[in-house]
């Protein structure tokens, strides 16, 4: 297909609901302007879209945009892709740069993926669990997962309606091989719909606050194939260690120390096996069931197997 | 929010023979900070490993400062865990912990060579915890399980490099062709360990 044709037909695709045209109308005068005229096609597919344009009494933003597309979530394989998703905010995380003005979790009911909002987009701010038509966001790609980037020519328009997220639920059985920093007795922002915890006494946001108490374990789950990052609220704590939020601050009065907690929580569950079942969200799965494995197992099925071999 | 935190390196689960046989150490670039892999002999890479055993004897080996060593036995031999003044946690567990008793670890190979030349691999720990009994066997069959999995897909590479013509259709196992060229001992020994591992488990359910 020659290249004017081509031009013609993206030209044709734009106008086809506003006027009643055929491509070889479009083609006819396209040609007309490059091969008569010697025009550039770029210069001359301008033109003949003014022409139809102002034909149809439109305006070059009325037609469809030619950058960004809507997709899913699911969608997005490939970076630096101009798109548009329709999505609500699950999870607010703390920002590490001053770069970046919100960071977090944004789920559609295909799935879910990191957003960052720079600074100097000067963007409204984002609320968690607010959903949101986020026009003109680019893709970036980190280690085979996807996120998308909120920048200046991004439109953000906030939904009234709720929509639902889909949660891959996974199931893991492994062993707990590892606590990560931020586990045990922490301290939470008390500011409304601010739930980050705070460093040092300081939330990323609003600076030196008075903390709430909460109690969680991150924890890695290791099958031997993969290595799994697991979120433990305080009742599936509690349910793990026996060690309950109220318990909790207890110890932590009594030692003069939070971390002793930590400590403890550590000593209970590192290298013990567990069933772990819950949503994905990211790169952490979130334990809504727990169980402890530590029944019998089975040699037999294995043996014949290996005898077999 | 560490994005190197996304490439965790998994916990191998392997028994003591082929641990300690896994003496050809290697990293795959050139990055100093790149992770070290101790290469299996049933053909995969080992930067991390989940290992729970009976802790026979521990001692303290240093000179200066504790250095402590411990003797963690499974069904198919010994490992040798040390910790010092680095893995001041595991060393207080190896310090305080009154033998026998079962212990998971989690932690890395480390590679020396001795004065006559043979390599010898231990394991620097991370952590080191006192379980059960029901934990102790859970790792027995699930480390026989992964070990399996190795020998089959070691197995089915070698089959291919044998029938060349349909090579182009099957998958790769780097790992199973660095084994072959660095090791001698063939996988079939590992395979008989993980059955004499299995049967002791077997045995203990027939006395039990």
């Amino acid at each position: 297909m020659s290249d004017v044709r081509q031009h013609a037909e993206d030209i044709h695709d734009q106008f086809s609901d506003h006027l009643d045209i055929t491509v070889d109308d479009v083609e006819e005068r396209l040609t007309t302007l490059v091969d008569e005229y010697k025009v550039p096609v770029d210069e001359g597919r301008r033109s003949v879209t003014n022409h139809y344009l102002e034909e149809a009494g439109l305006e070059r933003e009325d037609i469809a945009r030619g950058g960004s597309e809507a997709v899913n979530v699911e969608d997005i394989d490939e970076e630096e892709q101009w798109v548009d998703i329709t999505a609500k905010v699950i999870e607010l995380w703390d920002p590490r740069s001053d770069s970046v003005a919100q960071v977090g979790l944004l789920g559609d009911p295909t799935g879910t993926i990191k957003f960052t909002k720079w600074a100097k987009s000067e963007l409204p701010s984002l609320e968690e669990g607010g959903v949101y038509e986020l026009r003109n966001v680019v893709t970036d790609e980190y280690q085979g997962r996807y996120s998308v980037k909120l920048n200046s020519t991004t439109v953000v328009e906030e939904l009234e309606d709720d929509i639902e997220v889909g949660d891959d639920t996974s199931e893991i059985e492994g062993a707990l091989v590892d606590m990560q920093s931020g586990s045990g007795l922490i301290k939470r922002c008390p500011e409304e719909d601010c739930t980050r915890v705070l460093q040092n006494g300081r939330c990323n946001e609003h600076g030196e606050v008075e903390g709430e108490f909460d109690l969680r374990i991150k924890g890695v789950v290791d099958d031997g194939i993969d290595a799994h990052e697991v979120i433990f609220d305080a009742e599936a704590t509690e349910s793990l260690t026996g060690i309950s939020l109220e318990e909790g601050k207890e110890m932590a009065m009594d030692a003069l120390d939070t971390t002793v907690v930590a400590d403890e929580i550590r000593e209970k569950i590192i290298g013990t096996y567990y069933r772990i079942e819950g949503p994905t969200f990211g790169r952490y799965v979130l334990a809504d069931d727990v169980e402890e494995l530590d029944g019998p197992v089975d040699a037999e099925q294995l043996l014949i197997k290996a005898r077999s071999m | 929010m560490s994005q190197a935190e996304l490439t965790r390196e998994v916990a191998r689960r392997v028994f003591a023979s082929e641990f300690n046989d896994s003496t050809y150490t290697f990293k795959e670039s050139d990055d100093e900070r790149a992770p070290n892999y101790a290469l299996l002999p049933t053909g995969d890479r080992a930067n991390r490993a989940f290992i729970v055993g009976t802790l026979t004897e521990t001692e303290d080996v240093g000179d200066e400062s504790e250095y402590w060593r411990g003797r963690v036995v499974d069904p198919t031999g010994t490992f040798f865990v040390y910790a010092g003044q680095y893995q001041p946690e595991a060393a207080a567990v190896l310090r305080d912990t009154e033998p026998p008793a079962y212990v998971a670890i989690v932690g890395k190979p480390r590679t020396y060579e001795t004065e006559d030349g043979s390599v010898n691999v231990s394991v620097r720990p991370e952590s080191i915890s006192v379980v059960d009994d029901a934990t102790r066997n859970r790792w027995v069959v699930e480390t026989a399980e992964r070990t399996i999995d190795r020998i089959e897909a070691f197995e089915e590479w070698e089959a291919e490099q044998e029938a060349p013509e349909s090579a182009s259709t099957a998958p790769g196992n780097e790992y199973a062709q660095m084994a072959r060229e660095r090791y001698d001992s063939p996988v079939e020994n590992y395979r008989r360990d993980v059955i004499q591992a299995l049967e002791s488990l077997e045995d203990l359910e027939a006395t039990a």
